[in-house]
C-alpha cells in the first residue's frame, strides 16, 4: 500500500503543474501599441488552430492574436510537409490554417486539400513584397500567402574559399570534399538551368542531360546529406555543403567567428516559400483568413521575421525600417539584387514529372556511390 | 586397485580443474555480459541527460554544467513570464499525463477482466483467446496505428452519414487506440498474477459461505493487486512513451510530448526538450521500478 501512496504521490507532483499552466495562459498580459493591427469585429469566443512547423513563430504573435481578437489558437507543431500531408489527407482533423512549402502547396491544390482564400478579406495582402506575389505554385494566391521565404545555396568554408563563392563551376571544380543536399527538385534544378533550359523541365530529355552532366560533375562529392551538411561543414568533414540558408545561418550564429560564408552562386539556385494555407474541411476559414491578415501586418510580419531569422515576404515591414538591420544586410538571408533575380522555385511537376525526378536523382545517387 | 582409485581421483582433479576454469570464465562473462548490453542500452541515454546540462545549444560538444534548461522549465511553471516554445512543450507534456491515466484507468479495468475470465473462466475458444491477447503485443507498432485511424475515420464516416455531425479525432481517439495495445499488457501481467494464485484460497472462501462477490473482493482482489498495479504501471509508462499510435490517431490541441519532441527534428533540439526528456525518463524508471518490485513481491509472495 506504501507503494501505492508513493505513485499517488508521484501524479500529485505531476498534476500541479498541468494546472499551474492552465492558470498562466489566461493571465497573459495584453500589450497594446498605436498602430496596433485590429481584429474585425465578431470573432470572439471563437476558436483558431494551427498547424505550422516547429520554433516557427515568434513568442507573442499567438498571445497577441488571442488578445487582439478574442479568441483561443489550438497550435500543433509537424516536422515536414509529408506528415503534415498525411495528416490533411488522411481527413482534416479540424485545422484552420497549414504551411505548406510552394511545391506542396500545389499537389494540395491538385488533390483538392486547400479552399480558395478570399483576397477581400486579406487587406494586408497589398503588403507583399511584388516579387512574392503569384508565384508559379499559385500563380493567382488564390490558395495561399507567402509566410516566410529563404533560398538554398552554398555554405563554404572561408579558408578553402577566401573568396567566397560566386559561380556553382568552384563547386564542381573543387579539388576537396563537397557536401550536396538529397533535394533532388534544387540540384537537377539547378542543372538544368545551368544547361540553359527550364528548371521545372519535365522534358526527360533534357532531365537525363541534367542528371549526366550532375553525375560528370560530382566527382568531388563525399556525400549527399539529409539535412545535416552544416554539421558536416562546422565539424570540417566537408568544405563546401549545399544547404539551406537557414541552417548554415545556424552554424555562423553559434561559432561567433569568421570561419564560414554562404553564397547563392549567379547563375541561379533555388528559392523556397512556405505558405499559410486553408485545409479542406477547416471548421474557421473566416478567422483563418484575419489571420493571414495579421500576419502580413508590418509589425507582426518584421517581430515574427526578427524571431525566428527567416527571410520576410512583406515589403511594408522592410520598408518601415521594423525589421533588424543587420539580418535585413545579411545576404545569406536577404540575397542582393543580383543574385534575387535568377533565384527559381520548384513546383509540384505532377505525378510523372515526379517520378521522373525520382528515377533520375536515384540513378544519380547509384553513380556517386551513394 | 589403489592405482585404479589413485587414477580415478587424479581424472576427476583433472576433470574439476576444467571445471572451475570454466565456471570462472563463465562468472566473468556473465558480469560482462550484461554490462556490454547495458552500455549499448544506456549509453545514448546517458548522453542525453548529460547533455541535459550543457551550457551551451550545441548537441556536438560539451561546454560546461548549468541547471538552466530546467531552470527554464521551472521558469514556465510558475514564472511570470512564460516563452511560447516552452509553453507549448509543458501543454504537450500535460497531454501525455492525462492521456496516460485515463487510457492507463480504462486498460487496466478491462485488462483484468480480461485475465479473470481467461484464467478463471470455462468456455469454448479458451485457448485461442489467451493467444490472442498477444496479438496487439506483437504486431508491428506502425500496422496497429494506421489499422486504428482507417477504423475511426471509417466509423465516423457512418456517424456522418447517419446522423450529420462529424466527429474530428481528438483526445478521445488517441485514448481509445492507448487503450487497445495497453488491454493486453494489463491482462498479461495480471494473468500471470492469477495463475500463480492458490485456487483453493477461493474455494476455502466459498466453503466458509462467502459468495462470489465477497470471494472477490476479500479474498482475489487484494492478492491480485500487486499484479493489476504492475500492470498499470506498464500501461502508463507505455502510453507515456508512444509515439506512431499517438502521432496517427491525433486530432487539434491534442500533441503529447513525444510528438512535439519528433515536431522538432527539422530544426534543432532545443536543450529544454532534453531536460524534459531527462525528467520524463526519471518518471518512466520510477514507474517501471515499483512495477517490477510488485512483481517480485508477486514471486516471494507464492
Amino acid at each position: 500500500m506504501k507503494k501505492v501512496l508513493l505513485l499517488l504521490a508521484l501524479l500529485a507532483l505531476v498534476i500541479p503543474v498541468a494546472v499551474a499552466q492552465d492558470v498562466e495562459t489566461t493571465e497573459e498580459p495584453e500589450m497594446m501599441e498605436m498602430d496596433m493591427w485590429t481584429c474585425p469585429e465578431g470573432f470572439e469566443g471563437q476558436t483558431l488552430s494551427i498547424f505550422n512547423w516547429s520554433t516557427y513563430i515568434a513568442e507573442d504573435t499567438i498571445p497577441n492574436f488571442e488578445a487582439a481578437c478574442g479568441v483561443t489558437v489550438n497550435y500543433d507543431i509537424f516536422e515536414s510537409n509529408e506528415s503534415m500531408l498525411a495528416r490533411i489527407r488522411q481527413g482534416n482533423p479540424g485545422y484552420d490554417i497549414v504551411v505548406p512549402s510552394g511545391g506542396t502547396v500545389e499537389q494540395m491544390i491538385d488533390e483538392e486539400l486547400l479552399i480558395p482564400i478570399d483576397l477581400e478579406m486579406i487587406p494586408n495582402f497589398d503588403n507583399l513584397l511584388p516579387a512574392m506575389v503569384g508565384l508559379a505554385f499559385d500563380t493567382e494566391n488564390e490558395y495561399s500567402i507567402p509566410y516566410q521565404w529563404g533560398t538554398i545555396g552554398v555554405g563554404y568554408s572561408t579558408e578553402a574559399f577566401p573568396d567566397g563563392i560566386t559561380s556553382w563551376e568552384q563547386v564542381w571544380d573543387y579539388d576537396g570534399s563537397v557536401a550536396w543536399l538529397d533535394d533532388r527538385a534544387s540540384m537537377i534544378g539547378v542543372a538544368l538551368t545551368l544547361l540553359g533550359y527550364d528548371p521545372n523541365s519535365t522534358d526527360p530529355d533534357e532531365v537525363n542531360e541534367a542528371r549526366d552532366y550532375l553525375i560528370e560533375k560530382g566527382s568531388n562529392v563525399v556525400t549527399v546529406a539529409g539535412d545535416d551538411g552544416q554539421v558536416l561543414l562546422e565539424r570540417g568533414e566537408v568544405d563546401v555543403a549545399v544547404e539551406y540558408n537557414g541552417d548554415i545561418a545556424q552554424i555562423i550564429a553559434e561559432c561567433e567567428c569568421e570561419d564560414f560564408g554562404y553564397s547563392l552562386p549567379l547563375e541561379g539556385s533555388n528559392v523556397w516559400v512556405d505558405n499559410l494555407a486553408i485545409p479542406v474541411d477547416a471548421p474557421n476559414p473566416e478567422l483563418a483568413m484575419v489571420f493571414m491578415d495579421y500576419i502580413l501586418d508590418a509589425q507582426v510580419g518584421a517581430d515574427l521575421s526578427n524571431f525566428i531569422a527567416y527571410a520576410s515576404p512583406n515589403q511594408a515591414s522592410i520598408e518601415s525600417g521594423l525589421l533588424d538591420e543587420a539580418m535585413l544586410n545579411d545576404p545569406a538571408i536577404y540575397p542582393p539584387d543580383d543574385q534575387l533575380e535568377n533565384l527559381f522555385t520548384s513546383v509540384y511537376l505532377g505525378a510523372e514529372g515526379e517520378e521522373l525526378y525520382n528515377n533520375a536523382w536515384d540513378e544519380l545517387l547509384i553513380f556517386l556511390g551513394q | 586397485m589403489t592405482a585404479k582409485t589413485n587414477d580415478h581421483i587424479l581424472i576427476n582433479e583433472h576433470a574439476m580443474g576444467r571445471n572451475r576454469l570454466i565456471r570462472q570464465v563463465g562468472r566473468v562473462g556473465l558480469w560482462f555480459n550484461p554490462i556490454f548490453s547495458y552500455f549499448f542500452l544506456w549509453a545514448p541515454i546517458l548522453i542525453l541527460v548529460l547533455f541535459s546540462f550543457n551550457d551551451s545549444k550545441s548537441v556536438s560538444s560539451f561546454t560546461g554544467f548549468t541547471f538552466k534548461w530546467y531552470d527554464n522549465i521551472l521558469n514556465n511553471v510558475v514564472g511570470a513570464d512564460p516563452n511560447f516554445t516552452t509553453d507549448l512543450m509543458l501543454t504537450s507534456f500535460r497531454n501525455s499525463i492525462f492521456v496516460g491515466i485515463i487510457a492507463t484507468t480504462i486498460a487496466t479495468v478491462l485488462g483484468t477482466m480480461i485475465a479473470l475470465s481467461l484464467v478463471r473462466g470455462n468456455f469454448p475458444g479458451k485457448k485461442i483467446m489467451t493467444g490472442l491477447l498477444f496479438f496487439p503485443v506483437v504486431i508491428p507498432e506502425i500496422t496497429q496505428a494506421i489499422s486504428l485511424a482507417i477504423f475511426f475515420n471509417v466509423i465516423f464516416n457512418w456517424i456522418d452519414t447517419i446522423t450529420g455531425t462529424r466527429i474530428f479525432p481528438g483526445f478521445h481517439t488517441i485514448i481509445l487506440a492507448h487503450v487497445t495495445f495497453n488491454i493486453s499488457y494489463v491482462a498479461v501481467v495480471v494473468q500471470a498474477r492469477l495463475a500463480d494464485m492458490n485456487p483453493r484460497l477461493e474455494e476455502a472462501a466459498g466453503d466458509l459461505g462467502a459468495n462470489s462477490w465477497q470471494t472477490f473482493w476479500r479474498i482475489t482482489f487484494p492478492l491480485i493487486l500487486p499484479g493489476i498495479i504492475a500492470g498499470a504501471l506498464l500501461a502508463f509508462t507505455l502510453s507515456l512513451d508512444d509515439f506512431v499510435v499517438t502521432f496517427f490517431n491525433s486530432g487539434v490541441g491534442t500533441t503529447t510530448l513525444p510528438v512535439f519532441v519528433y515536431g522538432l527534428l527539422k530544426l534543432t533540439v532545443t536543450p529544454e526538450v532534453n531536460a524534459i526528456s531527462t525528467i520524463m525518463m526519471v518518471l518512466s524508471t520510477i514507474l517501471i521500478g515499483i512495477s517490477l518490485a510488485l512483481q517480485g513481491r508477486n514471486a516471494t509472495r507464492a
